[in-house]
């Protein structure tokens, strides 16, 4: 490597402006950059409720330990729904950039209905528990378990709503560049519930099964 | 079912006379000045310029004079306690009873640091962040108008509580299980959690703001080592904006499910866990400090370096202390509470990172005194303010350094030597920095400047009523008094309480000095006009016009090193010989003016007052409103207007003509 210069696809990299006194950068960059950083602090709220979760999860106060109440078969076949949305709206992403409406829209109701899927199980788990007494009001391991898990729902839910939001969009608007860079907000949106949920299915529902 | 909740006419307290008369001075106020707008007919030109506003300045403007308003709110409550102390000693009850004065030391702590401390350090990074950068406004002009609408909520929801219903009685942290409906029923607690909730959200969309808007979008050429070091504290104290609001949310959101759906999160009972809040809440507070005091350092490097005429000494020094204290500060949480009962071993290490976080702050010291070594300093209003900064604020960190040490703490903890201490800190660390910020920047956001005299009057009462009022409280916590007491029957203490009632008077006769000193500015605003540059500045927000255009630069500036202005002014006498190319202009584009943020607002309004209260439907058709709102946002057809390059050129050769002459 010569000292002076580096070249790389015959460009002179030493005589290339830095990136960061590139001047603001463009509007797309923007926007995600700034909804990532949303994510994070997203992600920061989601970590105070694990930690919660963490310090509570033994307190049941006499009442039914998550050993007792998780159903396994039920948490699979959510996260197998949640992943594969994921795999469907990243479906979504690539049409979008061809700017494929009626593909974007297929997408979009298979992403739609596996969320809305994963959202029907978790309602089945959360109104079997309170079935058979295991409320919230009961101990503070369950208030710690349905805060978490229901905050998660509650972020699908908003994604569900946001999806469809979109969609009217781009009936209306087209494909124009601020329906384009929402698109791409709601699909970082849609992973980063996935990560969360990879998060949760660990460290509620594996580890709660096996204590 | 009542369609009204719990909201009764009974929660009109008006059997207390202090109580009604207070808050019928409030009505009074806003109705005189509704009506006074109205008759002028301001309407429609506030509606517009001000309300609607996306720009960054006025945006910045708007959450000053908040944080002015609050701050004189704040100070009632905290001389409506002095002289309750300095009166209620042995047989003699004073003129508040126990309920009463429970509200006030709440509200007091929670307006001073949600409503005063956070909207003016909010507001001074709005006004200079953007021309610090030399770009055009911040990265999310409408969602900055959202953050500020809803601060301005959660204000509203706070002060509407004097007048119906009441406000927490738990102190402004609201400790649990004190705070739990159990053994809070009323709705003074709910107030506290949804004002702040809702204000929260503001703050963490500020923060999202001005992380994108530094870290994304600067003028050509500047590199993170030639931010002005403004920038630099704005962008460590987002970053704890981001890392730490979150976690207050949280929290508050498990209070509140505790109170109205009741969990167990902080309960005494199946499991809860109180001390639990106690160290959320303090993994909040703790940045909060630093989210506040951060800034202020900023403004007192940026007045030194100015009024010293010297380039800040040790910038790199300033940004590594800057972004370690960013870091540091997410590990000192505990020092809050080491009589909760953890071990030796975990109080020792929360006490030695409480004493490592000194050092970089002992770095800034330094750095700002060798920044005036050998200056030719200029003793303006600013400057006053950060020496009389320096002095106080080196004290009030050593006595924390003494907290720090958990066998010294378990002495003093809850008294009021810590009370003594915190306002030792806070005060001269984050409102005289505040206050030189303001009147640093006054005439950039106004294009006048704020009178002298009046200015010096209100540091010197300031800075003498400040020692008067807080140097006794240290004393008598070391005597055992603790802190919020009603009454107390130790005789000893009271020459030192009376003291300090002196003070507050004092600290009276400085805010009086401050709301003078900007009507006789406002009134002799002729004399006071300034150019773009009335400090002699260096950083580039004194390059353009004072008031900026709302574009803030006709052209883009190019950034080739530090203090960029002043190496410009250095170069300018050698281009004076050979005149400059004619600037080319171009239009340019700017976002529209947008009704969104005050409309959501409202709307959080109408929920927050709604949830207070149990009124269901109400809280439904806030929410509704507040996402139709926003629908009608995400639809909107245009978001920018252009501004045709006449204007700006029109306006920009005036202002070259004005700097020429």
């Amino acid at each position: 490597m010569s000292v002076t210069a580096v070249l790389y696809d015959g460009v002179d990299q030493a005589r290339l402006t830095p990136a960061s006194e590139a001047g603001p950068a463009p509007k797309r960059i923007v926007v995600a950059y700034g909804f990532w950083i949303f994510l994070l602090s997203d992600i920061v709220m989601f970590s105070v409720l694990f930690a919660s979760y963490a310090v509570l999860v033994n307190a049941t106060a006499g009442g039914p330990t998550g050993a007792q109440l998780f159903n396994q078969v039920s948490v699979a076949l959510q996260t197998a729904c949640l992943l594969v949305s994921s795999y469907t709206c990243g479906l979504m992403s690539l049409v979008i950039n061809a700017r494929r409406q009626i593909a974007t829209y297929s997408a979009a109701v298979v992403t739609f209905v596996l969320g809305a899927a994963f959202l029907a199980l978790e309602i089945r788990e959360f109104v079997g528990m309170i079935a058979i007494g295991a409320t919230p009001q009961r101990s503070a391991f369950l208030s710690a378990f349905f805060t978490l898990v229901g905050c998660h729902g509650v972020h699908v839910t908003v994604g569900l709503i946001w999806l469809a939001v979109m969609m009217a969009q781009v009936a209306i608007m087209g494909f124009r560049p601020v329906v384009q860079r929402r698109l791409q907000c709601f699909s970082l949106f849609w992973h980063t519930l996935d990560i969360i949920w990879v998060a949760i299915f660990s460290v509620v529902y594996l580890m709660g099964v096996s204590a | 079912m009542n369609l009204l909740g719990k909201l009764t006419w009974s929660a009109i307290p008006y059997d207390q006379p202090i109580i009604m008369g207070a808050s019928g001075m409030v009505v009074l106020g806003v109705l005189l000045v509704l009506g006074w707008v109205t008759l002028k007919g301001y309407w429609p030109y506030l509606w517009s310029e001000w309300l609607t506003s996306v720009d960054h300045k006025r945006i910045g403007v708007m959450y000053i004079v908040l944080a002015l308003l609050m701050l004189v709110r704040g100070f009632s409550d905290a001389i409506m306690m002095r002289t309750q102390q300095a009166l209620a000693a042995g047989g003699a009850q004073g003129y508040l009873p126990p309920e009463h004065f429970d509200q006030i030391f709440s509200a007091h702590g929670t307006i001073m640091i949600f409503f005063v401390a956070m909207p003016f350090i909010i507001g001074l990074m709005n006004v200079a962040v953007p021309l610090q950068l030399g770009v055009r406004d911040v990265a999310f002009p409408t969602l900055n108008s959202v953050s500020l609408w809803l601060t301005a909520s959660g204000i509203l929801l706070t002060n509407i509580s004097l007048a119906i219903g009441e406000f927490a009685k738990t102190g402004w942290m609201a400790y649990p299980p004190l705070s739990e409906l159990e053994f809070s029923p009323g709705v003074g607690v709910d107030y506290y959690l949804w004002s702040l909730q809702i204000s929260g959200v503001g703050t963490l969309l500020t923060g999202i703001n001005f992380v994108t808007t530094i870290l994304k979008t600067r003028a050509p050429g500047m590199s993170y080592m030639r931010m002005p070091v403004f920038c630099w504290t704005a962008l460590a104290s987002n970053l704890m904006i981001i890392a730490v609001f979150p976690v207050l949310t949280a929290t508050f959101a498990m209070l509140l499910l505790d109170r109205y759906l009741g969990f167990h999160f902080f309960s005494v009972d199946r499991g809860g866990n109180p001390m639990m809040y106690v160290n959320l809440f303090w993994v909040w507070g703790h940045p909060e400090v630093y989210i506040l005091v951060l800034p202020a350092f900023g403004v007192f490097s940026e007045v030194t370096a100015t009024f010293a005429g010297k380039p800040l000494f040790g910038y790199r020094s300033m940004v590594a202390a800057t972004m370690a204290i960013c870091i540091i500060s997410m590990t000192v949480w505990l020092h809050h509470f080491f009589t909760m009962g953890a071990s030796a071993n975990v109080n020792a290490f929360f006490g030695i990172t409480s004493m490592i976080i000194g050092v970089p702050t002992g770095v800034k010291i330094f750095n700002w005194m060798f920044t005036m070594y050998g200056g030719r300093i200029r003793f303006t209003v600013p400057v006053l303010w950060t020496i009389g900064f320096m002095v106080t604020f080196i004290f009030g960190g050593l006595t924390g350094v003494l907290l720090a040490l958990p066998p010294v703490d378990w002495q003093v903890h809850n008294s009021l030597f810590l009370v003594a201490h915190f306002h030792h800190v806070i005060i001269p660390g984050v409102l005289f920095g505040v206050i030189a910020g303001y009147v640093y920047w006054f005439p950039k956001a106004f294009g006048f400047r704020l009178d002298e005299r009046w200015g010096k009057a209100a540091f010197w009462c300031w800075f003498i009523g400040f020692h008067l009022a807080f140097m006794p409280l240290y004393v008598t916590g070391l005597m055992g008094m603790t802190r919020r007491l009603q009454h107390y029957d130790v005789l000893a203490w009271r020459p030192w309480l009376l003291i300090a009632e002196v003070g507050a008077v004092v600290i009276m006769a400085a805010i009086a000095c401050q709301i003078i000193q900007l009507a006789v500015s406002i009134r002799a605003r002729e004399q006071l006009r300034v150019s773009g540059d009335p400090w002699n500045g260096r950083t580039l927000e004194w390059s353009t016009a004072s008031p900026p255009p709302a574009w803030n630069y006709a052209v883009l500036p190019h950034v080739a090193e530090r203090d960029a202005f002043w190496a410009r002014k250095r170069l300018a006498p050698a281009k004076r010989e050979h005149p400059s190319v004619p600037r080319e202009y171009e239009p340019i584009e700017m976002p529209k003016n947008s009704p969104t943020g005050f409309v959501t607002a409202f709307f959080a309004v109408v929920t927050g007052f709604a949830l207070i209260w149990h009124i269901w439907w109400m809280a439904a058709l806030g929410a509704i409103g507040a996402f139709v709102t926003l629908l009608v946002f995400a639809f909107r057809e245009t978001e920018e207007f252009e501004v045709p390059a006449e204007t700006i050129s029109q306006f920009d050769r005036e202002h070259q003509a004005e700097v020429a002459a």
